[in-house]
C-alpha cells in the first residue's frame, strides 16, 4: 500500500499519509477536472453539431487551462451585504466534502487513501456534506436567486439520498462488505464477475441477481445525478431561472472551486458505481502484467481501469445532461418519492429474498 | 397500478430514445462555420457597403433624394465652358463637378433605394461587410475625387464665370438700350 510505503520512506507516519492523501488531488482531481470541463464542452458541442473549443492549443486542448489562468487573475469580489465568513468558507466546505470522499476510493490494489471498513458508508456521509456548503453559499450571497437555488438543492439532495442509499444497501446485502477495496477485490478476473452481472456468486443465484443488481445500479445512478446537481436534476443551478443558483455571487477562484467540486463530485459518484457494480479497479479481461509476467504493471493497469471506468460513467452523465431537459420541482419530488424510492424498496426485498437461498 | 408501471416504462424508454438521438449527433457533420477563417458566399443581391464610382457620377442628386434617411450629401458645381469633364461609361456627358459626395454609412439602413435611380449605375452595393471603426467620423465616406482645394477652385471658377457673364450681359444691355437706365440684370 502506497501510504504505508510513503510513511516508511519519510520515517514519519503523519508526513507519509499527508503526501499520500494529496496524491489524488494533484495527480487526478485537478487534471481530471480540467479535462472534464473540456470534455463537457466538446460533448455538448458535438451533440449540438457544433465544434466546441478549438482555438487554444491543438483541438482546443488547453482551453480550460486558459480559463483557469483567466479566473486566477479575476478580482475576488465579496458582495457588500454578504455574510462574509460564510461566504468565504462555503467553496472550501463544498470542496472539502468532495475531496474527503476521495480518501476512501480504491484507485488500485496498492493505493487507497484510507482502507476503512466503512468505506461506502463514509463516502455517502461525507459527500452529502456538500449540502452544508451549498446552503452556506446560497445564504451568504444574500441574493434571492442564490438562496432559492440553495433551498432547492438541499431539498433535492436530502430526498435523493434515500433511494441512493437504498440501492447501495441492496447491493451491499449481496456483497456483504462496506470496504470498497474488498468489494473491488471480490470482482476479480473477468467482467462477468462484476456485481452488476451477479458477482462471483456461483449457480442460479448469479443469474437471478443480474436484474435486481441492474435496477439497483440504475436507481443509484439516477439518484447520484441528483446528488451532484446534474441535468435533468440541475434545478439548484438552473441557469434560465436562477442565474447560476447558489454560486451566482462568486467570482474568480472561488467560482472555480465550485466547478472543481462539481466535477470532483461527478467522479466520486461514478467511482462508487464503478467500485460496487463495475468491478472497481479490476480489469474486465485479465491483466497484461500477468500474461507478460511484469508484476509492477498490474497496479498501474488497475489505476488505469479504475479511472477509465469512472471517466466513462462521467461521460454518460454528460451525455444525459445534453439529452434531457430540466425537471420541474414537483416532478423532481415525484420521481424521487413516488418512483425511485418504492422501486428501491421492492428491489431491496427482492435481493433480500434471493440472498436467503 | 397499470398507469404507474406504464409511466415507469415510458420514463426509461423516452430517456433511451433521447440518448440515442444525441449520440447519433456525435457522428453528424458539424454545422459551425468558423467565420473569420471560413466565409459563407454572400447571396448575389446582398446589400452591404455602398460604393460610388465617382468617375461615372454625373452629380444628378437622385440617389440622395431617394435615400430615406438622408445619409448622402452631394454638392455640385457647374462646369464652365471650356472645361471638359468627359463622358460616363454609358455615354452621358458630365456637366457638373461633384465637389462633395459623402455617404454617412453609419446612418445607412442598407435599403438599396439609392442604387436604383442612378442613371449611370455608378452607385452600388459591394460585398464588404466588415468595416467597423473606433471613431464614428470614419464612417462618413468621402467619394469625391476632388481635393478640398480643387473643389474651392472649381467654385471660384464658376463664380468668376458667372460674374463675367453678368458683366457681359450688362455690357450688352448697355449697348442695346443706351437710353434706358441701368436697371440691373433683369433681362
Ligand atoms: S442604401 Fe438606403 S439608406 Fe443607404 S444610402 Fe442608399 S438609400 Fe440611403
Ligand atoms: S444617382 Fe448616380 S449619377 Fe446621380 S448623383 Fe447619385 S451616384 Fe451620381
Amino acid at each position: 500500500m502506497i501510504p504505508d510505503y510513503l510513511a516508511e520512506f519519510f520515517g514519519n507516519k503523519f508526513i507519509g499519509y499527508l503526501i499520500a492523501a494529496a496524491l489524488p488531488l494533484f495527480l487526478w482531481i485537478l487534471p481530471y477536472a480540467l479535462y472534464a470541463v473540456y470534455a463537457e464542452r466538446k460533448v455538448s458541442a458535438f451533440m449540438q453539431d457544433r465544434i466546441g473549443p478549438n482555438r487554444v492549443g491543438p483541438k482546443g486542448l488547453f482551453q480550460t487551462i486558459a480559463d483557469i489562468l483567466k479566473l486566477i487573475q479575476k478580482e475576488d469580489i465579496v458582495p457588500a451585504s454578504a455574510d462574509k465568513p460564510l461566504f468565504v468558507m462555503a467553496p472550501y466546505v463544498i470542496f472539502a466534502g468532495t475531496f474527503a470522499a476521495f480518501a476512501a476510493l480504491p484507485f488500485s490494489s496498492i493505493y487507497i487513501g484510507s482502507n476503512i471498513n466503512l468505506g461506502v458508508f463514509y463516502i455517502m456521509a461525507v459527500s452529502s456534506f456538500s449540502v452544508v456548503g451549498i446552503l452556506m453559499a446560497g445564504w451568504a450571497g444574500n441574493n434571492k436567486y442564490s438562496l432559492y437555488g440553495a433551498m432547492r438543492s438541499v431539498a433535492q439532495i436530502v430526498s435523493y439520498e434515500v433511494p441512493a442509499l437504498l440501492a447501495i444497501v441492496s447491493a451491499v446485502m449481496v456483497i456483504g462488505s462496506l470496504n470498497l477495496n474488498e468489494i473491488s477485490e471480490m470482482q476479480t478476473a473477468y467482467f462477468w464477475n462484476w456485481w452488476i452481472f451477479g458477482g462471483p456468486v456461483v449457480g442460479i443465484k448469479k443469474f437471478l441477481l443480474i436484474i435486481p443488481m441492474t435496477i439497483a445500479f440504475i436507481i443509484f445512478f439516477i439518484a447520484s445525478l441528483a446528488e451532484v446537481n446534474r441535468t435533468p436534476f440541475d434545478i439548484p443551478e438552473a441557469e434560465s431561472e436562477l442565474v447560476a443558483g447558489f454560486h451566482t455571487e462568486y467570482t474568480g477562484m472561488k467560482f472555480a472551486m465550485f466547478f472543481l467540486a462539481e466535477y470532483g463530485n461527478m467522479f466520486v459518484v461514478s467511482a462508487i458505481s464503478v467500485s460496487i457494480f463495475f468491478g472497481g479497479w479490476q480489469s474486465p479481461f485479465g491483466y497484461l502484467g500477468n500474461s507478460l509476467g511484469i508484476s509492477w504493471l498490474i497496479p498501474v493497469e488497475q489505476v488505469f481501469w479504475f479511472l477509465f471506468k469512472g471517466s466513462l460513467l462521467v461521460l454518460v452523465q454528460m451525455w444525459l445532461r445534453w439529452t434531457l431537459p430540466r425537471l420541474r420541482v414537483d416532478q423532481l419530488m415525484t420521481v424521487c418519492w413516488k418512483y425511485l424510492t418504492p422501486y428501491a424498496f421492492i428491489n431491496l426485498v427482492l435481493i433480500g429474498i434471493i440472498t436467503l437461498f | 397500478m397499470k398507469e404507474y408501471l406504464k409511466n415507469t416504462w415510458l420514463g426509461i424508454y423516452t430517456v433511451l430514445v433521447g440518448m440515442k438521438v444525441t449520440i447519433s449527433h456525435l457522428f453528424k457533420p458539424k454545422v459551425t462555420i468558423q467565420y473569420p477563417d471560413v466565409r459563407v458566399k454572400l447571396p448575389e443581391r446582398a446589400r452591404n457597403r455602398l460604393y460610388v464610382n465617382i468617375d461615372d457620377c454625373i452629380g444628378c442628386d437622385q440617389c440622395s433624394r431617394a435615400c430615406p434617411v438622408d445619409c448622402i450629401t452631394i454638392e455640385t458645381v457647374k462646369a464652365v465652358p471650356g472645361e471638359d469633364l468627359g463622358t460616363t461609361s454609358n455615354g452621358k456627358r458630365k456637366a457638373l463637378w461633384v465637389t462633395k459626395f459623402d455617404i454617412d454609412i453609419a446612418k445607412c439602413c442598407y435599403c438599396g433605394l439609392c442604387v436604383y435611380p442612378c442613371p449611370t449605375e455608378c452607385i452600388w452595393m459591394t460585398d464588404v461587410y466588415e468595416f467597423s471603426e473606433y471613431n464614428r467620423d470614419n464612417l462618413i465616406y468621402h467619394f469625391s475625387n476632388l481635393t478640398p482645394e480643387e473643389a474651392e477652385q472649381k467654385k471660384l471658377n464658376y463664380q468668376k464665370f458667372e460674374e463675367e457673364k453678368a458683366r457681359q450681359k450688362a455690357a450688352v444691355q448697355a449697348v442695346n438700350n443706351p437710353n434706358k437706365q441701368d436697371s440691373g440684370n433683369l433681362s
